[in-house]
């Protein structure tokens, strides 16, 4: 009721009534008659950008964490190839490993019999493993460097106590270093997660049917332009929104150390 | 009379084991260096059952040190190290041949730091669970009810769902000595508990230490509360550069110290 009363001030009815023309404008003054045609594909696309984005945020985060506790304590041969990875990763564009992945593994792959004869045969000729793949390094070669940092940054005393009570070192690990670890990047992660979203729609370039692409479909079947760009726009701010949230509610779970 | 002897062998044989059995803790001859810098020069202690040791002497003496060596927080450098009749197994340059003995001794000595160390994104029974329930596999339920118990004890069970870091440093503390009991250790460590708290929250960690040592928990205490020490300690240990300069009972290492260094110390320490 508060944010209601918060609300209703002269300046801010002002804006509310804008944005509220706006939004009628552009329902009743654009053309909407093309999207029954189109739903069913928009829905498609919606739902591979998401399973995409998940996907390769949950797998990158699993390959992040050695990657950071290697450079963080790591002997020398397994922290230099993690920095390694890290710094060619983030030094090169999205785009080039992408395109990289695939017109590069992608044409080498159909010429080795044995991998044409295999079973996972069927699944390499698709677009979307490289996809994945390349979305899945990209984001591992951030998180890993963000956690590099993270791992370094816990407390010497949480660890100390610890090992003072006889945790054997991956229980300490498991339960204290990398819960700690994680909660002190979880905003710097939540904005991570974003930015790869809207990294998804580079993988249109590989054929791949995301939303972005479903967005293009459209434009170049009806040439409608602006009208699917909007929507596009409105689900990507819904997506960052969902994606915002759910990082809030961790990030509440446990006060910030 | 040869029969005699040899009576008066199994005699002294026989005490012995029993000494061996009421001691807690027997260090021989500990040497520990920080790269040129000799810390430790040769500290020997026993601690028997029941037995409250204050450990007191100026910064840079190597109370601390010493503490934090006996569960091998710090490598020693060389020494003997035994704890509840257990040696522990050093290689040459102290390091320990086995982590898995390390953990183990560990699990029985409660250590409570200068700085509380509580985990910090654990509630107060988390933490106090942590340890029963992740490294000795006491059942949660069990654990769980011996926590609110413990935390009850040190005057802190309506806080048992808060976090460390809405506490007060003493109550903090107290809630690390709850953490601590949780193990139930043979042999508390305490590494100057006051020494980060405001003046006016050291007497209730005081209180609380206090309880334990009258129920006759075996504990070492590094402290700089010389009131306190002689107050609870069965036997005070005055370190100087590594080296013990003066130990006995309270009563007399404070109301008539020998050393010169340790007269000095304590008229500055007031």
């Amino acid at each position: 009721m508060k944010t209601l009363r918060a609300l209703m001030q002269p300046h801010r009815i002002v804006l509310i009534v804008l944005f509220a023309a706006l939004v009628i404008w552009c329902a009743v003054s654009l053309r909407w008659d093309w999207i029954p045609d189109y739903a069913p594909l928009a829905i498609e696309g919606l739902w591979r950008t998401i399973w995409i984005l998940v996907v390769t945020c949950v797998l990158g985060f699993l390959l992040a964490v050695p990657l950071g506790l290697a450079q963080a304590i790591g002997p020398w041969y397994l922290s230099m190839p993690a920095r390694m990875f890290c710094t060619v990763i983030r030094g090169t564009p999205l785009l080039l490993q992408i395109w990289l992945l695939y017109y590069g593994l992608g044409s080498l792959f159909p010429q080795i019999p044995w991998i044409r004869s295999s079973e996972l045969w069927p699944y390499l000729r698709q677009a979307w493993p490289y996809a994945v793949l390349a979305l899945t390094l990209s984001y591992a070669g951030y998180e890993g460097e963000v956690m590099r940092g993270a791992f370094a940054s816990v407390n010497k005393g949480q660890l100390e106590a610890a090992n003072a009570f006889g945790m054997p070192r991956f229980t300490a690990f498991r339960r204290i270093w990398l819960p700690q670890a994680i909660r002190s990047v979880l905003p710097t992660l939540g904005g991570e997660t974003i930015l790869q979203l809207k990294a998804t729609p580079l993988v249109a370039t590989i054929t791949v049917v995301e939303i972005y692409s479903v967005s293009s479909r459209v434009r170049s079947d009806t040439f409608i332009v602006y009208e699917p760009l909007l929507l596009l726009a409105v689900f990507y701010m819904l997506i960052a929104g969902g994606i915002n949230l759910l990082f809030r509610r961790f990030e509440k779970q446990v006060p910030g150390v | 009379m040869g029969k005699l002897m040899a009576m008066s062998d199994v005699a002294a044989k026989e005490n012995q084991v029993s000494d061996a059995q009421s001691e807690a803790i027997r260090v021989t001859d500990l040497h520990k260096s920080f790269g040129a810098l000799e810390v430790l020069k040769g500290v020997s202690l026993t601690a028997h059952k029941g037995d409250v040791v204050a450990i007191i002497g100026g910064s840079g003496s190597g109370k601390s040190t010493f503490l934090r060596c006996i569960n091998f927080l710090e490598t020693p450098s060389s020494g003997q190290i035994v704890v509840n009749g257990e040696e522990i197994q050093m290689r040459a340059d102290g390091t320990p041949v086995h982590r898995k003995q390390i953990e183990r001794i560990r699990t029985r000595l409660g250590m409570v730091f200068q700085a509380f160390n509580l985990w910090t994104h654990r509630t107060l029974l988390e933490n106090v669970i942590e340890v029963p329930v992740y490294v000795l596999n006491v059942p949660r339920a069990a654990a769980i009810e011996r926590a609110k118990v413990l935390l009850d004890r040190v005057g802190l069970g309506d806080k048992a769902d808060t976090f460390p870091s809405f506490l007060s440093g003493g109550q903090q503390q107290r809630a690390a000595i709850a953490r601590a009991l949780a193990v139930d250790p043979s042999v508390m460590l305490f590494d100057e508990p006051t020494s980060a708290l405001d003046p006016e929250l050291v007497g209730e960690v005081l209180t609380v230490i206090r309880d334990l040592a009258a129920e006759g928990r075996t504990m070492l205490l590094v402290t700089h509360e010389m009131k306190f020490a002689r107050e609870v300690a069965t036997h005070v240990v005055y370190l100087f550069e590594g080296r013990i300069e003066e130990q006995g009972p309270p009563a007399e290492l404070f109301g008539n110290p020998k050393s010169a260094r340790l007269k000095q110390f304590l008229q500055t320490v007031g």
